[in-house]
């Protein structure tokens, strides 16, 4: 049976346990170093939260490279939110980086203070109408010729694919609809 | 239920396991964000210090929170006193992302708490008790957190709330359904959130604890007992090496079950702030609001 590790450092990781035990697929929280060690995942899901702190305690718990290793041998990542700022090459409002695996710009609170979120239904290439919600959200503002994009908000990238990375700028754990979820699954079984 | 509120309830979740730091200054923020901070609270005077000078606390200068919106890029909170629903109107102005309608400022409505459905940005609540707690949710509070007793560094009234609060959700959930009225008119709640809290275990928003967190272990021990982040207030700027000691509070949250890492994060603090005693302290800010 697959394992799904979820990044339990902050944020909203309980909803994506949630969405996943709900569809009879074993998850675990990854809090340390210790827990990427022990366990042996197919999968990784970096949350939706604030990507300074999960980013700054990555750093801290001397998970970062560990990490980062794991995603460039082809570990299956999906990150929501926060965890697409973490997978993105360069953000270009923030001298901070973090994984930079994924070659694509974003740029963060792209719709600026807690006013301007807001929830949207869109077209999600191979997926359908999905329905969007976005919390204080990044959009991409540049993709690499690899990238896949998968929806865009108003001509703003919010969904796009690199290889075995699958990034989100809105919260699909978040509105009970599993077909992100679902879509991630099936990039594992490839 | 509004998409509004939805979307607001949805930015508490993402604060989940979080610490939300009270700040004075821009820089204090920084160093807050720097720290680890999930987000700050903006306000002219850390609990402590409003105990120390006393007075009539109200709303900070909407250009002091302004400075503290430029320099940080994580969610800002502002304070304004229970049932003051112009300050309230000024910060939903100013874009604040939570407005904490909090007993650490003087109360200007001994009655009425302010009807925060009127408003579009979310509100967090303070509270002792499930009863507390789901009256500020029908009136409009997208996250609560347990009140504690502010300025004071003493533990022991988070604990008190938090506890409280749990018991009696586990008592609703163990309540019959023909029981849950008598259980409405007891907390003076509306029944429907009596019902929603009996069938998921859980309030229907996030909870965080507040009111005299001090060190990593308080922190941890709230979290143990089913807090879903911290607020920190005097906590941090109070002792003797804030920016190390909010690195501590953060990780902590994080690994609140790692007795080990909590034992490493918790050497070498420097001086934990002073704190009063539950039984010296003349003003309960706890007791404002019900």
């Amino acid at each position: 049976m697959k394992v799904i590790g979820i990044l339990a450092l902050q944020g909203a990781f309980a909803e994506h346990r949630k969405l996943l035990e709900q569809m009879d697929v074993q998850t675990c929280e990854i809090r340390q170093k210790s827990d990427l060690l022990r366990q042996s995942l197919d999968g990784l899901i970096l949350p939706g939260g604030e990507s300074t702190v999960i980013g700054k305690l990555l750093r801290e718990l001397d998970m970062l490279e560990l990490l980062q290793r794991r995603i460039k041998e082809g570990l299956p990542v999906l990150g929501t939110c926060a965890g697409l700022i973490l997978l993105a090459k360069h953000i270009v409002n923030d001298s901070n980086s973090y994984l930079r695996t994924m070659d694509i710009g974003v740029m963060r609170n792209a719709y600026g203070r807690q006013l301007g979120s807001f929830r949207t239904i869109e077209e999600f290439l191979g997926v359908g109408s999905v329905p969007m919600t976005f919390i204080r959200a990044p959009y991409i503002v540049e993709a690499g010729d690899k990238v896949q994009v998968l929806a865009q908000v108003d001509e703003k990238i919010v969904a796009a694919r690199e290889n075995n990375m699958l990034v989100t700028a809105f919260h699909p754990e978040l509105t009970g609809d599993p077909r992100i979820h679902q879509y991630f699954l099936t990039m594992i079984e490839e | 239920m509004s998409l509004r509120y939805e979307l607001n309830k949805n930015l508490a979740q993402m604060l989940k396991g979080g610490v939300i730091m009270d700040v004075t200054t821009p820089e204090q923020a920084r160093i807050a964000q720097e720290a680890g901070a999930c987000a700050v609270m903006a306000l002219e005077r850390i609990p402590a210090d409003i105990r120390a000078v006393g007075g009539v606390s109200r709303m900070s200068d909407p250009k002091m929170i302004k400075g503290i919106q430029e320099a940080v890029t994580i969610p800002v909170m502002a304070k304004v006193r229970i049932g003051h629903f112009a300050e309230a109107q000024i910060l939903e102005a100013i874009e604040i992302d939570y407005i904490d309608e909090s007993e650490v400022l003087s109360p200007a409505d001994d009655t009425f708490h302010i009807d925060k459905r009127n408003f579009k940005v979310p509100f967090v609540c303070g509270a002792k008790d499930l009863g507390e707690a789901l009256r500020r949710i029908s009136e409009g509070a997208s996250m609560i957190r347990t009140k504690g007793e502010p300025g004071t560094g003493d533990v022991i009234q988070a604990v008190r709330h938090l506890r409280m609060l749990q018991q009696q959700i586990a008592r609703l959930v163990n309540t019959r359904e023909d029981e849950l009225y008598q259980a409405a008119k007891e907390l003076m709640v509306p029944y429907e959130l009596i019902y929603e809290v009996h069938k998921s275990g859980r309030l229907p928003v996030v909870n965080f604890a507040a009111g005299g967190v001090a060190t990593p272990a308080d922190a941890a021990m709230l979290m143990q007992l089913g807090a879903e982040g911290v607020f920190v207030g005097s906590g941090i700027f109070k002792s003797g090496d804030p920016a190390r000691r909010a690195r501590a509070i953060v990780q902590a949250v994080t690994n609140y079950k790692d007795p080990k890492l909590l034992a490493e994060l918790s050497e070498d603090l420097g001086e934990a702030m002073v704190g009063i005693n539950e039984q010296e302290i003349e003003l309960l800010m706890a007791q404002r609001g019900i």
